[in-house]
This record gives structure tokens, C-alpha cells and sequence, in this order.
């Protein structure tokens, strides 16, 4: 009995199923693969950045002694005014054993060295607090911050740790007390940057990022949508558009950071514009989206049927009128939705702001578009490259607050585009 | 801080001045209609005098105001710099530079290192003026010419006016003017960086730059200074470049595509429209968050697993950046994958089923390889998106530049080079400097034919089943 055909095709069959079969987990796995990778970034920087959201802070009873302050009725008797003493000697009256020059330093270290400057700014506020005692929460140093947190391991030898023996005896006699707690960290929200881990913030940073998002959309998106309309409606099909069409394209694949240095040699260079500020950033962000804008806005443009272009131009319409008047309100969602996908690459976009200064330390917030300023991814990036620990959760929680902006305007497109998307 | 407010209020009187210009060209236009018998005596609608009017009194002096805040910096520096008493003015370029830098600190208030010397404070208080001066004849000058062309546009409307032509010949003209950025884009990127690495190759010959084994670009600013020379061979960065990026394709590819030949292919329709979106936020994420998770998990955990081998890996290896950047680039080889196989004709499929192929086989043997041109298109895009990716591996991957293709050693790449020369100070003469532009000229011109070639071949492709 010879073998048929049929007999050779079911004896492979079985293997071949088999192929089928581990072709298919492949398939699965690369997917499971990179969800994986992508649950993993997203917890191992939630589960560092989270605790930056709270802050300890020390309870102290400030004597506002008028002796130490000296006249604090002028702007000159402010300035000169001895705040951090003001704050020492507060915390020496609460550990009165403490009598050693030494150890009296160790001791006020355990205070940050920005409290003053909240004690200050009581006083402004509340200018008859002289010659009285008030109870203040002030911030606890990043060290003693880390270590209530968690973050550094009290179980070290003494010469490991950041913190000696004594000084966590104090902070374990200020715990009995409830004289030190996690409060919700508001500083990390109002203020710029600093070289304090513990009282460094991300205002400065993300009005940067605002002031330069807002010249960005500001001249990307009219710009890109006239390129879009010019090319798609009014262009004839010929070299120069042939030229302007590859530009485009190849404009959306070149390296951002060429760009930076676009912006760097024609921006700052040649027409002198200043260092580190907003505008700039705003000028090569806009060149980097204009691409990505314009691919968006014709793709919409495309979407639109020829017979609302007809109907307009049969009723006597002029081919400006049908464009303006009839095509473009229909493309706009979707020109919106690429402008928002546009926007949000560019406020997580780093590198063209290292080439034009944006990336100086800077603590001021920004206040206008030529102010010194950094941006949210460039902040990150400065604050990764800190050595003290206390930044490691401050970038994380970084992360998280640019994330959550980018997941926002990205849903943002995702219901634009459900709710307006037409299917003609 | 005035006069920064001062150019953003003048643009806002600009945009009030041409919402009157608005509305006194269609007053206007109402009223020389009741001469004409009615609006319908009119050529155009009234908004469209209005428009006109509107349009010739924003656009000149908007063109105005642009160039002025262009070209007025660097204008009233070198005012101010002739000005400077002859032996300051002598100075070389780079102490007149510092000088220059210093006026403009005194200008704002800010605290100069030193003691102001007399003829900076002078020069400062010249700066002060030229620029009180120059913002105060812009303003003058900008708003005649609005309020001028409001009055002139204003005498020639009359019914005859062909009021819509003109105005939709002049917004013809501003869509093509907005659709030529591009190319000024590109024009502006290949001038500025051209320049600069010309004047880098005088200096260095562009055959050392492309064969030379050795890069240490960090040499004596001053002729004083003890320190190298420098050397500008750029094989070691180019190699470390190709090092990283084909780590990240051995991640990126194999797995990019079997996620595209699953979703399109076996995945149902829920599947698909959960995975595909999670898988783009993979593309979303920036890239500075993929270094500092690559610096700070990602590298560690190497190090660490190599120890565990007996392998001394370098906790700035390639190996961490390549992979990360590699997870990076996933969701660009598999979205555009996903699309070239999705443009594979049915007829295809269904011919191999016809003849007892199972899936896979169909995939292997008829899908991929029709869909072969557009698949290598997409990896060649995303091959130039990895060479081009800056923020990964300035965090993650190393400064040292070394020749060495072992994926645990540290390397360099031509992106970390550019930010490590440019940020902090910069010295436009030394060829350290001219050294990013010139690696940035190699950068641009290799991105732009993997672009151009993927960009080409994907096109045949489209075009072969449409």
C-alpha cells in the first residue's frame, strides 16, 4: 500500500498546527512584552514619586523676639532681620539639654534652611506677631525628610547614615511629641527650583513650559492649517509643491535636537534673541510641530467630501468662500486633534531646549515670554542629574505631574476626535 | 521689565487698531452704499471692505514690527560696541563678548561679578537709551502706518471697489507664504549648520574628522591653559551611535512587528482597540522619561544581573540605553507595520488559504513577503528616529568615547556629544564648539537619506496594490 497524497499532507498536519500555535504565542508575547515594560515604568516611577507629594514638617513655637529681629517696620529692617536665628533659638528652647556648639549645629540642621524665609514672609504678613509666640509647621531638611519617609534605612551603622545617632534620637523625640508630620507637600507646587530638595518646585518649571506651549500653539497651528489649506485646496500639482510636500516630510523625521541647533545658531546667534527664554523655545518648538500640524490638518482636509466642495461652488460661491466658509469648519476637529497630539509632543520634548538655555538653574518663576526659564522635561532632566536623594523622588513626582498633562491633552484629542469624527 | 511689555502691547494695538479698520471699512461701505442705491449696488459684501481694511492695516505693520524686534538687538549691540572706548573696542572677540554680556546685565539690574568699570556703566546707560530710543520710534512709527492705511483704504472704498478679489488674491498670498516654512525651515537648518561646520573643517580636516580613532574634544580655551589638545577623530562616536541603535532594533523589530502581524492579523476587534492605543502610549511617553527610568532602573538591574554572571558590565552600558531606546521605538515599527500589512490585498491571503495554508504559513510565506518593502521602509525610519535620539542616551548612555562594539563597555554617541559640547559655555571660535555643528551636519545628512530612501520605498510600495 503506497502512501497518497492525503496521507503525507495529515502526517505534517500535526506539526503544522504546532507552528500555528507557537506563531500565534510569539504574537502575544512581543504584545505582552511591551505592556509589561510599560505597567513597569509607569508603577517604578509612581511607587518612587509618590511621597514627594507630602512633605515632613517640624512644629516649632517661634518666639518673634523683638531683641533678634531688631526694626522690622521698613523694608531695610526685614532684609537685615536675623530670621534663621529667630528659628535656632526656637528649637533650642525645645531640646534645652543641648548645649554643645556641635551639637547645636546638628540640631538646627534638622530645620531647613529655607524656613526662615517662611518665618519671614509670616511676619510681612502679620506684621504685630513681633514679641509674640505662634506654632508653626516649618519644613524638616531633606535628610530628616528621607528618613521619615522611609527613603534612608535607620538600621545602618552611624558613619553611613546621612543623620548621626543623636539627631535621630531628636526626631524620634520630636515623632512622641507629634511635632513632626507629613503634611501635603505645597511647596513642590508654588515655587521654582532650588538647590534644597526640600524646597524645590515645579511652578518655575511648568510656567516655563506654559509660557513657551502658548507662542508655540500660537504660531503653529494658524500657520499649519494655511500651509495645509494652501497645499490641499488651492495648490496645483507641480514641482514646487512636489518640493514643499518632501520638506514637510522629511522635516517631521529630522532629530529634535537638530533643531535645537537651528535654533541656536539663527535664533541666538544671528538675531540675538535672549538666552534661556520662552520665546525661543516657543520659536523652535514651532518649527518642530508645524510638520505633524500640517500632516494632520491634511489628512482632515482630505477627509472632507468633494460633494460639500461642489455644492458650495454651484451655488456661486468663490473657491475662498468654499473653502472658508464650508470646507473648513468640517476639517477643524481634526485639525485640532493633531494640533493637540502636536502640542503634546512638544511639552515633552528636551532636547532643542538644552541647545537654546532653557535647561540654566533658575529659581524665579517666569513672569513673561523673555524671562529666564526652564521647561518640565528639562527640569526633569536637571533634577535626575542631582546627586542628593531627595530629588530622586522629586523627579519621579516631576514625571508624574508631565505625564498626567500629556495623558490629558492626549484623552482630550480621543474625545474630540469620538465626538466630531464624521463618517461621510 | 517695560520694555519687554512694550512689543506685546504694541501687537495688541495692532490686532485693536485693525478690529477698528474692521468695522470703519464696513461703516464705510454701508454708507457709500446708500449712494449706490442699497448694499446690493455694492461689488462685494460689506465684510469684505471691512476685511480689506483690516488687512492693510495689520499686515505692514506687522511686517514692520517683526523685523524691527528681529534685527533691533543685534543692532544696538553694535551701536553700543562702537561706542566703547578704542582700547575695550580692540579687544578679542571673545572679551568683547564677556563685556558685551556684562553691559547687558547692568541694563537689567542684575549683579556684575565685578566692580563696574566706568565706561560699562556708560555703556550700559547708552544701551538703555538706544533701546528706550528704538522701542519708542517703533511704536510711532508702527502705529502711523496702521492708522495711515485705515484712512487711505478708508478714501478708496466705493461701490466699485472689488473689495472680495483683493482680499482673497492677498490671503492666497499668506497660505503659500505659511506653506513655505518648511522650506525656509529646512533651508535655515542646512545654512546655520553648514556654517559652522565649515569653519570646523577649516580647522580640523573633514578626512581626520571621518577616520580618525581618537575623540577627546575637550582642549585649552586659553593658550595659557595646561590641558590635550584635543582630537576630533569621530569614528569611536559613530560607532557607539551604531552600537546603540542596533540594540534598540533587536529589541524594536522582532518584537514591533509580531505585534503587528498579531494585531492585524489574528487579534479580534476588542483586543485591537485596547492594545493598539496602550501600545502608542509607549510613543507618547517622552523620551526624558525613558532616560531617567533607563539611568535609574534599567542600568542598575544590568550591572546587576552581569555581576551575577561574573560579567563586568559598566553601569553606563550600551545595553541599558539600546534597550530602553529600543522599547522606545516599538510602537513606530509596529504602527507602521500594521499599516503596510493592512494594504496587503485579501485576494493574496485567500489565494494561500485556497491551496491548505494555515495562518502562519499564509503570513510567512505570502503576507511578509509582499509587505517586505514597506516593512524595511519602517524599520528605516525608525533606524533614524534611534540614531537621532538624544535625551536617552544623555542620561543613560556614557561620555567616554570608546571603540568597542561590546554592548556592556560604555559608549558614546554623536547626540550626547552635541549636548555635551553645547550646554554650559560656549566658545564660537574653538573648534570644540564647531565640533556639534559638525556632528550635527553628519547627524541631519544621515537622517535625511534613511528618510528619504524609507520615504521613497514605502511610496513604490503603496503604489504597487492601488
Amino acid at each position: 500500500m503506497s502512501e497518497t497524497n492525503i496521507d503525507i499532507v495529515n502526517k505534517g498536519l500535526g506539526k503544522r498546527y504546532r507552528a500555528e500555535k507557537r506563531f500565534r504565542i510569539y504574537g502575544v508575547c512581543a504584545i505582552a512584552a511591551s505592556l509589561i515594560f510599560l505597567a513597569f515604568l509607569f508603577i517604578s516611577i509612581s511607587s518612587t514619586g509618590y511621597t514627594a507629594f507630602q512633605q515632613t514638617f517640624i512644629r516649632l513655637s517661634v518666639y518673634f523676639d523683638p531683641e533678634i529681629l531688631g526694626d522690622t517696620t521698613n523694608r531695610e529692617g526685614l532684609a537685615s532681620a536675623n530670621f534663621p536665628a529667630i528659628v535656632k533659638q526656637s528649637l533650642f528652647k525645645m531640646f534645652p539639654e543641648v548645649q554643645s556648639r556641635g551639637e547645636k549645629k546638628q540640631l538646627a540642621s534638622l530645620i531647613s534652611s529655607g524656613a526662615s524665609y517662611y518665618i519671614r514672609d509670616m511676619l510681612i504678613e502679620n506684621p504685630d506677631f513681633v514679641g509674640e509666640t505662634i506654632q508653626v509647621w516649618l519644613p524638616a531638611d531633606d535628610d530628616v525628610d528621607m528618613l521619615i519617609k522611609g527613603h534612608s534605612d535607620r538600621g545602618l551603622v552611624e558613619a553611613e547614615r546621612r543623620l548621626n545617632d543623636r539627631q535621630i534620637d531628636w526626631i524620634q523625640q520630636l515623632e512622641k511629641d507629634g511635632s513632626i508630620e507629613k503634611r501635603f507637600n505645597k511647596i513642590f507646587f508654588t515655587v521654582g527650583d532650588s538647590r534644597e530638595p526640600e524646597l524645590a518646585g515645579i511652578w518655575g518649571a511648568a510656567s516655563g513650559s506654559f509660557f513657551t506651549m502658548v507662542i508655540t500653539l500660537l504660531l503653529s497651528f494658524p500657520i499649519g492649517v494655511a500651509a495645509a489649506i494652501y497645499l490641499e485646496e488651492f495648490a496645483k500639482k507641480n514641482r514646487w509643491t512636489d518640493i514643499i510636500e518632501v520638506n514637510i516630510n522629511n522635516l517631521a523625521a529630522v532629530p529634535s535636537i537638530v533643531f535645537g541647533l537651528l535654533g541656536l545658531a539663527v535664533f541666538l546667534n544671528f538675531f540675538g534673541m535672549p538666552r534661556s527664554a520662552p520665546l525661543v523655545g516657543g520659536l523652535v518648538m514651532t518649527l518642530m510641530t508645524l510638520p505633524v500640524i500640517i500632516i494632520a490638518s491634511r489628512a482632515s482636509l482630505k477627509s472632507v467630501p468633494p460633494s460639500i466642495r461642489e455644492a458650495a461652488l454651484g451655488v456661486g460661491a468663490s473657491q475662498m468662500q468654499m473653502v472658508f466658509h464650508h470646507v473648513l469648519p468640517l476639517a477643524l476637529p481634526g485639525m485640532l486633534t493633531g494640533a493637540i497630539i502636536g502640542m503634546a509632543r512638544a511639552l515633552g520634548e528636551t532636547a532643542p531646549l538644552l541647545m537654546i538655555g532653557m535647561v540654566a538653574f533658575i529659581v524665579d518663576v517666569p513672569s513673561g515670554f523673555t524671562d529666564p526659564a526652564t521647561a518640565l522635561p528639562v527640569q526633569i532632566y536637571l533634577w535626575a542629574d542631582s546627586p542628593e536623594k531627595g530629588f530622586l523622588e522629586k523627579t519621579s513626582a516631576a514625571i508624574m505631574v508631565l505625564l498626567t498633562f500629556l495623558i490629558a491633552m492626549n484623552a482630550l484629542a480621543v474625545i474630540l476626535r469620538k465626538k466630531f469624527e464624521k463618517r461621510w | 521689565m517695560d520694555a519687554n511689555m512694550n512689543p506685546t502691547m504694541l501687537l495688541l494695538t495692532i490686532l485693536f487698531l485693525s478690529v477698528m479698520g474692521f468695522v470703519m471699512g464696513k461703516r464705510r461701505s454701508y454708507a457709500v452704499a446708500n449712494d449706490a442705491g442699497g448694499v446690493s449696488g455694492l461689488h462685494s459684501r460689506p465684510t469684505y471692505y471691512g476685511s480689506l481694511t483690516a488687512l492693510w492695516c495689520a499686515i505692514p505693520a506687522l511686517i514692520i514690527f517683526s523685523f524691527w524686534l528681529l534685527f533691533e538687538s543685534s543692532i544696538i549691540t553694535n551701536l553700543v560696541i562702537s561706542s566703547l572706548p578704542d582700547q575695550l573696542q580692540n579687544l578679542p572677540a571673545d572679551r568683547l563678548n564677556l563685556i558685551v554680556t556684562d553691559i547687558k546685565n547692568i541694563v537689567n539690574g542684575n549683579i556684575v561679578s565685578a566692580d563696574p568699570n566706568p565706561s560699562l556703566v556708560a555703556a550700559a546707560e547708552h544701551y538703555k537709551k538706544l533701546n528706550s530710543l528704538s522701542h519708542a520710534s517703533l511704536t510711532v512709527i508702527v502705529i502711523t502706518i496702521a492708522i495711515a492705511s485705515i484712512l487711505v483704504i478708508q478714501r478708496t472704498i466705493n461701490p466699485k471697489l472689488r473689495a472680495r478679489n483683493h482680499v482673497e488674491r492677498v490671503v492666497k498670498y499668506i497660505l503659500i507664504a505659511c506653506s513655505t516654512i518648511a522650506i525656509f525651515t529646512t533651508i535655515g537648518i542646512v545654512l546655520s549648520v553648514l556654517y559652522e561646520a565649515i569653519r570646523f573643517f577649516k580647522i580640523i580636516p573633514l578626512s581626520g574628522f571621518l577616520t580618525g580613532l581618537e575623540w577627546s574634544p575637550q582642549m585649552a580655551i586659553r593658550a595659557d591653559q595646561v590641558g590635550s589638545s584635543g582630537s576630533f577623530g569621530a569614528v569611536p562616536v559613530f560607532v557607539g551611535t551604531m552600537l546603540i541603535s542596533a540594540i534598540a532594533m533587536c529589541v524594536a523589530v522582532p518584537i514591533g512587528l509580531m505585534s503587528a502581524i498579531y494585531l492585524s492579523e489574528y487579534a479580534n476587534r476588542t483586543f485591537r482597540s485596547i492594545a493598539k492605543p496602550l501600545l502608542e502610549i509607549l510613543a507618547g511617553i517622552p523620551t526624558v522619561v525613558y532616560g531617567f527610568f533607563a539611568a535609574l532602573t534599567v542600568a542598575p538591574m544590568i550591572r546587576d544581573l552581569g555581576g551575577f554572571f561574573w560579567l563586568d558590565v559598566s553601569s553606563e552600558s550600551a545595553l541599558a540605553a539600546g534597550l530602553v531606546m529600543g522599547i522606545m521605538i516599538i510602537p513606530f515599527v509596529s504602527s507602521l507595520s500594521d499599516d503596510v500589512i493592512n494594504a496587503v490585498p485579501q485576494s493574496l491571503r485567500d489565494g494561500a488559504y485556497a491551496l491548505g495554508a494555515t495562518k502562519s504559513e499564509t503570513i510567512r510565506h505570502v503576507v511578509i513577503p509582499a509587505a517586505l518593502p514597506g516593512i524595511v521602509g519602517s524599520v528605516l525610519l525608525a533606524v533614524s528616529r534611534a540614531i537621532g535620539e538624544t535625551m536617552i542616551v544623555v542620561m543613560a548612555a556614557g561620555l567616554a568615547a570608546n571603540l568597542t562594539i561590546n554592548p556592556l563597555k560604555t559608549v558614546t554617541t554623536v547626540t550626547v556629544q552635541i549636548v555635551t559640547l553645547l550646554v554650559g559655555d560656549q566658545e564660537f571660535d574653538s573648534p570644540k564648539t564647531l565640533a556639534a555643528f559638525a556632528l550635527g551636519l553628519m547627524l541631519f545628512i544621515v537622517t535625511l537619506i534613511l528618510n528619504v530612501i524609507a520615504l521613497v520605498v514605502v511610496r513604490k510600495y503603496r503604489e504597487q496594490y492601488e
